[in-house]
């Protein structure tokens, strides 16, 4: 039992941020929107690489492909490409201040946006935008206020 | 501590299943016919999250109807009323032109023009992904929504069904990359096609010749000739036309005239059985 607790408060948070993910919001405020459901995800996998690592990425990326309506796939394949990376190295990451891991956080993310651009566009042709990395930026600000917020909510909840 | 020491090796095995997963799932989605029927369950399975998601805007939107001054209200009124007097105006005289015109029709013993079925849907969530434009409308197949409906709002076309729910559905927008409609130019009747490029407010038009007639402000309607899309509806404007005698065709640009990024409310058309209707007006002669 205590091996088991909180995988459902886990779950909650993952499911808070699908839920940000597609919110109705205003044009001009979306194009800057973070990738919630990937940041929520590469936090649980720093904090408990045991707990959550490529099987839940995958998963997670795969509701994303649904949602979203990319092709069903393609955020599941870079979900776990990222998290396979910072579950690798996630006794390195935990050891960096919140800025570095924020800068490292922008690294993944641009690579995450990468992927996703090369696989839509070998897949449907997609034109490329700089205006499509912006989510890279903003992921970078959001990180160190949602590192700060997850770690309150699992020192809460005392999940492990 | 210890079992994550000893997944070690596993992450990599791990990785590899997720890509092959993932690789099979592209395939499976983007190359075979079964994509349609798999993704209108995943819509129906996943629609009371965006019931969910759209919850807050619901409520804020409610919240402000609710506390809207009086005023405000009556001056709404009173501009709703006026719409609504001088567009009946024009209704009246769209009936009469209706009629005139399906007789002209069966004089010249062409197809008549269905007026179909219409539904008036609300936009549940617009996602706004730059690889994929498509909105979730919150009616599906109890409502009678099947895929590769039209659907239009106020000013112009707006896309069509590409997958359906129980109760909601979605829709690919004309401006996303992989949606192309064709199109026939009013002021001299080119046929042409407009294909998305995953901008809001850019179509671009293609395969039109160096010596093509057409200019900026020309109106993009429908032609009616993919099947899909009845005929006559209006899908953009033209913005812009650049000539490079270097090049085999023209580029143009168009901008949709429906306002794509902020729909709230559409219309789900049924084109109406077009092909019966023209084989039941020829069947008493």
């Amino acid at each position: 039992m205590r091996r088991n607790g909180g995988l459902g408060f886990i779950y909650l948070s993952l499911l808070v941020a699908l839920l940000l993910t597609v919110m109705p919001m205003p044009q001009q405020v979306k194009l800057f929107r973070p990738d919630w459901a990937l940041l929520v995800v590469l936090y649980w996998t720093m904090a408990l690489p045991g707990r959550v690592n490529i099987l839940t990425a995958f998963l997670l990326g795969f509701l994303t492909d649904v949602l979203i309506g990319t092709v069903l796939g393609v955020n599941a394949l870079a979900f776990s490409v990222v998290t396979f990376i910072v579950a690798v190295n996630h006794l390195k990451i935990r050891n960096f201040s919140v800025i570095q891991q924020a800068l490292l956080i922008g690294l993944f993310l641009a690579l995450y946006h990468l992927l996703l651009f090369w696989l839509s566009h070998f897949l449907t042709g997609v034109y490329f935008l700089p205006a499509y990395l912006w989510p890279v930026l903003t992921g970078m600000l959001v990180w160190p206020w949602l590192f700060w917020l997850l770690r309150r909510y699992r020192r809460q909840f005392k999940i492990q | 501590m210890n079992a994550i020491f000893s997944r070690g090796p596993l992450l990599g095995l791990r990785l590899l299943l997720a890509v092959l997963c993932s690789v099979g799932l592209m395939v499976v989605d983007r190359y075979t016919e079964r994509s349609t029927q798999l993704r209108s369950f995943l819509t129906s399975a996943v629609s009371p999250l965006f019931y969910v998601a759209s919850l807050p805007e619901t409520l804020l939107s409610g919240a402000t109807e609710q506390f809207m001054s009086h005023q405000r209200l009556l001056d709404e009124n009173a501009r709703l009323k006026e719409t609504m007097l001088r567009q009946n105006g024009q209704l009246q005289l769209l009936g009469y032109l209706q009629q005139e015109n399906s007789k002209l029709r069966a004089l010249l013993g062409s197809a008549p023009l269905t007026d179909g079925q219409r539904l008036v849907a609300e936009v549940l969530a617009v996602y706004s992904h730059p690889f994929s434009h498509q909105v979730v409308l919150n009616k599906g197949k109890n409502d009678g929504v099947t895929v590769h409906q039209p659907i239009i709002d106020e000013s112009g076309v707006v896309g069509q069904i590409v997958s359906v729910g129980p109760t909601s559905s979605r829709a690919l927008l004309i401006s996303d990359n992989t949606h192309a409609i064709s199109v026939r130019a009013e002021r001299t009747g080119i046929r042409t096609v407009a294909e998305g490029l995953g901008q809001w407010d850019l179509l671009r038009v293609i395969h039109l010749p160096q010596s093509a007639d057409i200019r900026v402000g020309d109106r993009l309607l429908t032609s009616g000739l993919d099947g899909l899309f009845p005929e006559g509806y209006p899908v953009a404007e033209v913005s812009r036309v650049q000539q490079d005698e270097s090049q085999p065709f023209m580029t143009v640009y168009a901008k949709p005239y429906a306002q794509l990024d902020r729909i709230r409310h559409v219309l789900l058309l049924w084109p109406g059985s077009r092909l019966e209707d023209v084989l039941d007006a020829e069947e008493p002669n």
